[in-house]
């Protein structure tokens, strides 16, 4: 009898040691696993892209060892603050919303969005500038905000959940469209193809991506979207009581970029240098 | 928690709405079908089966998926008149469930026409009912009455089921308590009401079905 009860004792304490030093000599880092080219899956279900493999680059210049797991997108920053593991790099840009609830790295890459259409569509050839910075509300800016509020009006668009896109289209900056919200940018694609939505939103490169792989005639139109709404630039989520692992992803990222890992990886990935 | 309060109970009518043209469509199927597998003819009756065992041997999510997102795949679908009311996901859910229950609502009716006792048909036949009225007017009141605590069941499935509608867009109950995690980052808080609202909503099902048993008993 008492030899059972020593044993539980033994049991919990060893577990409590165990969760007390949740990356002692092992940093997990959580990503979503389907937002190519940021992350995503092989054939073989490996976990590949940009931001997989400068998390290892990553992990070398901290001197830990890694962990990447999947999570779903929605439950990411929940996931994080549970301890389910102690690092985001899962395309995700630095906003001040965000920033309420989690710490953030300095940005590694730029994230530029922009809407898509199907090839046909009444939305193409939309006149804007190339480009839109929200973080400044200059003259041009409000006139393509104003183009883009009356191009979409009741328009259906589609973006993932929980994503600065979805914020962005519901800031009323654009009027009042039809949001239609997904669990992952793959089925945003499908719905774009079948025709449910007249337009998506998501990072340029999400759309081209699938437009290459898929051969679907997928556009992109009006100015890409930066700044605001849109944060600034992708970085490293992390719990706001860690600083101690925010400062080594700090002066990890300090030093890929010095070497110039950030940009290699980023050409790779995406073909052209979007680090920061 | 509480400022979720009215957000979720928005959402909450949405899921009723899903919920009631679910079982009404699912109700009509059901019936549909169970009279099919009595048919004698075996062609028939291998179809009314054929419907009941694919419907009710899959999940329900993948019959949303293949009903949402399989068939806006399908081009030359896409063409066709259906496609109007296949371009929208709430009536690609309401279809899939609809379908879903319908097939075990079959399964209920046809055990409890099957459990008629053959008396009570000879006791009409003996008064020189016509065939016809026995069966509407003896066998389909007693199989509902005696489907009613499996009836009962289903319904609290099909209300908890509604919750997949959330994976095709829509902005039920749980959809939108993703949607208030997603920016306030508190998921046990906002996930426990919601689920106290579903738990109401079962409550409120199971007392109606125990009054309607009550009142339609044998005895």
């Amino acid at each position: 009898m008492m030899n059972i009860f020593k044993k539980t004792i033994l049991t919990v304490l060893v577990s409590f040691l165990l969760i007390g030093s949740a990356y002692a000599g092992k940093i997990k880092i959580g990503t979503e696993g389907a937002y190519p080219p940021w992350n995503s899956k092989d054939a073989s279900g490996k976990l590949i892209g940009f931001e997989v493999e400068l998390a290892w680059t990553l992990c070398r210049y901290i001197g830990s060892q890694c962990e990447i797991v999947e999570q779903d997108w929605d439950g990411m920053i929940p996931a994080l603050i549970m301890r389910k593991f102690d690092a985001i790099m899962a395309g995700m840009s630095i906003t001040a919303e965000r920033q309420k609830a989690i710490s953030f790295s300095q940005g590694y890459a730029d994230e530029v969005a922009s809407l898509a259409v199907m090839k046909g569509s009444s939305l193409e050839g939309m006149e804007t500038s190339e480009g839109i910075n929200l973080g400044k509300k200059s003259g041009a800016v409000k006139k393509d905000l104003k183009t883009l509020t009356a191009a979409l009006a009741g328009k259906t668009v589609c973006v993932q959940t929980a994503t600065i896109h979805q914020n962005f289209l519901e800031s009323g900056d654009v009027g009042k469209v039809n949001v239609r919200t997904y669990k992952t940018q793959d089925e945003v694609n499908l719905d774009l193809a079948a025709g449910r939505c007249d337009a998506a939103l998501a990072a340029a490169v999400a759309f081209s991506d699938y437009a290459e792989k898929s051969g679907k005639p997928v556009v992109l139109v009006g100015p890409t979207f930066s700044g605001g709404a849109f944060g600034n630039g992708v970085g490293v989520g992390i719990r706001k009581d860690d600083t101690e692992l925010l400062n080594a992803f700090n002066k990890a990222i300090d030093k890929a970029r010095k070497n110039g890992d950030i940009s290699r990886i980023a050409i790779k990935w995406f073909g052209f240098d979007a680090s920061m | 928690m509480i400022t979720s309060l009215p957000k979720l109970l928005g959402a909450t009518v949405v899921t009723l709405k899903l919920l009631s043209l679910s079982l009404f469509f699912g109700l009509f199927i059901g019936l549909l079908f169970a009279i099919l597998r009595l048919n004698k003819n075996k062609i028939i009756n291998k179809f009314a089966y054929g419907y009941s065992y694919v419907f009710r041997g899959t999940p329900l999510l993948v019959q949303i998926f293949i009903i949402y997102f399989g068939l806006g795949q399908i081009e030359y679908f896409r063409s066709t008149f259906l496609w109007v009311i296949f371009k929208e996901p709430y009536w690609c859910a309401i279809i899939a469930f609809a379908l879903n229950t319908g097939a075990y609502t079959s399964e209920i009716l046809r055990s409890a026409f099957q459990t008629i006792k053959p008396g009570l048909i000879e006791a009409g036949k003996s008064l020189g009912i016509s065939n016809k009225i026995i069966f509407y007017k003896i066998q389909i009141p007693v199989a509902i009455r005696q489907s009613l605590p499996a009836y009962g069941n289903e319904i609290i499935l099909m209300m908890k089921g509604t919750s997949l509608a959330s994976t095709v867009t829509l902005m039920d109950l749980t959809g939108v308590a993703k949607y208030i995690i997603s920016t306030t980052f508190k998921p046990i808080e906002v996930f426990i009401v919601a689920g106290s609202i579903y738990l109401f909503m079962t409550f409120i099902i199971h007392n109606l079905i125990k009054f309607l048993e009550k009142k339609y008993s044998f005895n």
